[in-house]
């Protein structure tokens, strides 16, 4: 509450500069089976109307049963987060009238949440980690879909949606930039894939954020706040939270006063716009659900869902830095997806893990960024590029040939090791051979001997030449040795 | 035979083991007693072809020797019951022709005990009365008058209005009821019938439309507290379908019914002396204690301090659960719909016509109730007078008493009209012995205490410990034995 912002992180305005606080509630849908008090499948997808059962319609005399997985799921998401486990927690109605709500009420978690505060380090950038306070998670049903556009007079409702369990993570105001509210956001998502309890699919749905935005002077008391309804991709949470900063600096820099509001952020526009104001805000006249008893469960029932917990993001980070001797940035990238985690360490088994880690950050990862791919569908696998870096480290390739041979493998597949032999490929080691090119370069070039005499950094370009001439097989090190004790430099 | 239908539960189940009796004849005569009874106005729907076919199998398991413990059994189903393929309105135009894909899981239990079911019974719209004059499928008539103004059309309490006066006029062997203030129990005392309403989470909810949720309690009214012993165990047990439902065996009620009720001791709460009670409800309640002094009871007076908060208590919470449940009804996936131009339109006007007044009436005062502002005020306030309400049975019980004797309502029935019409609160007044029960969770059980000057029946309450309705039982039992029997006038009602 009290945190504030580095100078870089103000905005400055016409009158002087601004500091941004921003607060998040990410709504993210819990990977169960089944919904979160019905049997129906909570699966994404299917023909509208297909995942419903009698309670999720609503039918009179229907009764909510809690899905215990999806209480499992909440608790170890809560555990991630390092919060506090509310032992007993109790369920709520959230009364309000939509046609895609069949109950007439969401029953969520009101006064007595499943989970408490936590906190979550966000490394923002490889020089900065902040630590982003949770004020609470609760687990709440989600609506059905409303859809407009079948008829021109009716609306139509699909319930394949409603009562799927999703847990709303609330954060405290504790960021301050977009780029540290979507560092946060990021970061979350990978610790609820790690744990298995959203699949973090913001595209679809499966994790959307509200954003609560305010702006204030440095060291001012905080302003009035507008929350940015159900926005769903990562670089949208940044633009909505760069366009209404700007947007209340505006206002109060003209003399004028933010008006507490539900705002709608519309990414084609790059504007933000009033869904409705505080007036207009619901009573939603939240009450015990009777339906329910409270929600309780043992400290041991906690514990043993600790024991499986996976490790954890920042865990693998620390032993990544421990372990391999990485750049804590590096690690901070190899860890972000768990699955890119265990590519690189079966990559870096037996092997120099610094260099496995470049070739899994820079060729791999850049790769699959540029054909949009998850690492889970990489066509070269953690054992293919184990054996290109062999091939490095035995001399056998350089570090060029290496590249194009891990391009052969991402299209063509097959074995590293064979395609090199195949293709001739093999670094030349023969000091004959490289000799041979060597003198064939500086005989062909006395002018550049003679600038190379006087400025040794031409060195680079005979190099080049050299390599060149041996179709970049000839192994680099000979090649720079040869052409210093033939050039004299 | 002569006419089955003066049989009770019990002794048409041993008539039919012994097959004296078939399940057809016993359904037929039910059926035809319905038929000629339309002026009760008991039914919604008549499921007589559902009851002879259900005979049919009755008959032919008898036959094998097959029978289940309720085996050819014909009985009402309150139409707050889902009733899987049968139209079922919970009194409600709302509803419209609703007909569920799906059984409730008390009929269901009764179904598979071998009971057959007449027909879908009258009830207060939403449950919601104390003299089924809010169905609307119009009021239900008791086969009771008054002997002064015999022509003065009597109300079967509510809002299990359509069982009790169903039961006592012999339209059915027994019927389910449900109990959210009392509507089980003063139907079945201004009918002279026995109606129990369990201990919460004895039965399980699934399927009954809902009213309010942490109130709400399926139940039987009978003709004998044996009969609604045989029925509650049928009825009652565990559902997983219903978390508020408990997990606990089902004891052998029938085994209470006859148990001495020797050395138990009865509390009478000096509190229930309200205000302007009449004579005659007193010396009721005087009598039934009495009665069970007799049968070797020990009566001490109790205090139940907390019991004038029960009833403003009890019309904050469960109008506030009501609200909510009542949502659902909205025009959008199933019953009644009136168009509008826009959502909320719709919404409104659907709600406006399918609603009665006295459901309205709840939908807003629990909406009032629940709204920022109030909600410390009233509904806070309303749980932490319930808790205290709970404590005082608690602290009654853990002075070593088995149960409490109270009268079952303040009056007898009155006629159609006669009450409410100008203030509400007088039709709310009906409920100030019984709501007590509901706020606490207890199991509560009216029996026939005699007739009053007026001609029209009688009935006192014993509450009892959660869980303990075998007590329950043979107390009511023992009051049963002792009380006058009561004979109901000549069937005036029938046709032909």
């Amino acid at each position: 509450m009290t945190t504030q912002a580095a100078p870089n992180k103000l905005i400055s305005g016409a009158t002087g500069d601004w500091e941004v606080v921003i607060g998040m509630e990410i709504h993210a849908q819990v990977t169960s089976n089944a919904k979160l008090f019905s049997g129906a499948s909570a699966e994404y997808g299917g023909a509208p109307n297909d995942h419903v059962s009698l309670v999720d319609a609503a039918m009179p005399g229907m009764l909510p049963v809690i899905n215990e997985e999806c209480v499992k799921q909440a608790i170890r998401t809560g555990l991630g987060l390092e919060a506090r486990i509310n032992l007993r927690s109790v369920f709520d109605r959230k009364n309000y009238f939509y046609p895609d709500l069949p109950q007439g009420y969401q029953i969520s978690q009101y006064k007595h949440p499943i989970v408490g505060e936590g906190a979550v380090i966000v490394d923002v950038s490889p020089s900065e980690r902040i630590t982003v306070g949770i004020e609470r998670l609760h687990l709440e049903q989600d609506a059905g879909k409303s859809l407009h556009d079948l008829s021109a007079t009716e609306s139509h409702v699909d319930l394949n949606r409603s009562g799927v369990a999703l847990m709303e993570i609330v954060s405290k105001p504790d960021l301050r930039s977009a780029e540290e509210a979507r560092a946060y956001v990021s970061k979350l998502r990978t610790i609820l894939r790690y744990i298995g309890s959203c699949d973090g699919n913001m595209e679809q749905g499966s994790l959307r954020a509200d954003v609560n935005v305010s702006v204030r002077r440095p060291g001012a008391p905080l302003g009035t706040r507008c929350e940015i309804k159900n926005v769903n991709s990562i670089r949208f949470i940044g633009q909505a939270i760069e366009v209404e900063a700007r947007r209340q600096i505006g206002i109060l820099e003209d003399g004028g006063a933010i008006a507490q509001e539900t705002r709608l952020f519309d990414p084609g526009r790059g504007e933000t716009r009033s869904m409705r104001s505080k007036e207009e805000a619901h009573d939603y006249r939240y009450f015990p659900d009777p339906d329910l008893l409270p929600l309780e469960f043992d400290q041991p029932y906690v514990d043993a869902l600790r024991a499986q917990l996976p490790e954890l993001p920042d865990a693998k980070r620390a032993r990544f830095i421990e372990q391999y001797g990485l750049p804590p940035y590096d690690a901070g990238v190899l860890v972000m997806e768990r699955a890119a985690a265990d590519y690189f360490e079966e990559t870096a088994k037996g092997r120099d893990a610094k260099l496995a880690a470049n070739w899994v950050i820079n060729e791999l990862f850049g790769r699959l960024n540029k054909e949009g791919l998850d690492v889970t569908r990489s066509p070269v696998s953690s054992q293919a590029l184990g054996a290109i870096i062999d091939l490095i480290s035995q001399n056998v390739i350089s570090g060029k040939i290496a590249k194009d041979l891990f391009e052969i493998v991402w299209t063509e597949g097959g074995d590293p090791k064979e395609i090199v032999e195949a293709r001739g490929m093999k670094q030349v080691t023969d000091t004959g051979a490289i000799e041979a090119a060597v003198d064939a370069v500086i005989a062909a070039n006395p002018d550049k001997v003679e600038q190379a005499k006087a400025k040794p950094t031409m060195l680079g370009w005979f190099v080049g030449q050299v390599m060149k001439q041996t179709g970049g097989k000839a192994n680099p090190q000979s090649v720079n040795e040869l052409l210093k004790r033939k050039l004299g430099v | 035979m002569s006419d089955p239908t003066h049989l009770s539960l019990a002794e048409a189940r041993d008539a039919l083991a012994s097959k004296q009796l078939s399940a057809v004849e016993l359904a037929r005569a039910h059926i035809d007693a319905i038929s000629k009874s339309r002026a009760l106005n008991c039914f919604i729907t008549e499921t007589p072809e559902v009851a002879l076919a259900q005979a049919q199998e009755s008959d032919a398991r008898i036959a094998r020797g097959d029978a289940r413990p309720l085996e050819g059994l014909p009985l009402g189903i309150k139409d707050l019951y889902c009733s899987k393929g049968v139209r079922t309105t919970a009194g409600s135009r709302i509803l419209d022709d609703f007909t569920p894909t799906y059984e409730s899981t008390v009929s269901a239990n009764l179904l598979r005990d071998g009971a057959a079911m007449l027909g879908k019974l009258n009830l207060d719209e939403f449950a919601m009365g104390s003299s089924n004059e809010t169905s609307a499928f119009g009021p239900v008539v008791s086969p009771w008058r008054r002997a002064a103004d015999p022509d003065a059309k009597i109300v079967p309490g509510g809002s299990s209005g359509g069982s009790s006066s169903a039961v006592a006029a012999r339209l059915c062997l027994g019927a389910t009821a449900t109990d959210t203030g009392g509507s089980i129990r003063q139907p079945a005392a201004f009918t002279g019938t026995v109606g129990v309403k369990p201990t919460y989470g004895r039965c399980s909810r699934w399927g009954i439309v809902a009213f309010a949720s942490s109130l709400d309690q399926a139940g039987p009214i009978t003709r004998t507290v044996r009969d609604a012993a045989i029925m509650l165990r049928s009825m009652a047990g565990h559902d997983p379908k219903d978390t508020t439902s408990v997990d606990a065996p089902v004891p052998d009620y029938e085994a209470a019914v006859g148990a001495s009720v020797k050395g138990r001791r009865i509390g009478v709460p000096k509190e229930y002396r309200i205000d302007g009670m009449s004579a005659e409800i007193a010396a009721l309640w005087d009598k039934g204690a009495a009665w069970l002094k007799d049968a070797g009871a020990e009566i001490v007076e109790i205090s139940l301090p907390h019991t004038r908060y029960a009833l403003p208590t009890y019309y904050i919470i469960a109008p506030a659960e009501a609200s909510s449940n009542l949502a659902r009804y909205d025009g959008v996936r199933y019953g009644c719909r009136e168009q509008g131009r826009d959502v909320s339109e719709m919404y409104e006007k659907t709600r406006a016509a399918g609603f009665g007044p006295e459901v309205r009436r709840r939908i807003m005062i629990g909406t009032y109730v629940l709204s920022a502002g109030y909600y410390d005020a009233y509904y806070v306030r309303a749980q932490k007078v319930r808790s205290l309400i709970k404590r005082d049975f608690d602290e009654a019980f853990a002075s070593g008493v088995d149960a409490v004797l109270t009268p079952a309502t303040p009056s007898t029935a009155f006629a159609q009209g006669e009450k409410g019409s100008a203030d509400p609160v007088e039709m709310y007044l009906n409920d100030v012995f019984t709501v007590t029960v509901n706020m606490a969770g207890l199991p509560g059980v009216a029996v026939p205490g005699g007739l009053a000057a007026n001609g029209l029946p009688l009935g006192l309450q014993l509450i009892g410990k959660a869980f303990d309705e075998e007590t329950l039982f043979s107390l009511a039992a023992a009051i049963e034995r002792a009380a006058p029997k009561i004979e109901l006038p000549q069937p005036w009602w029938r046709e032909g």
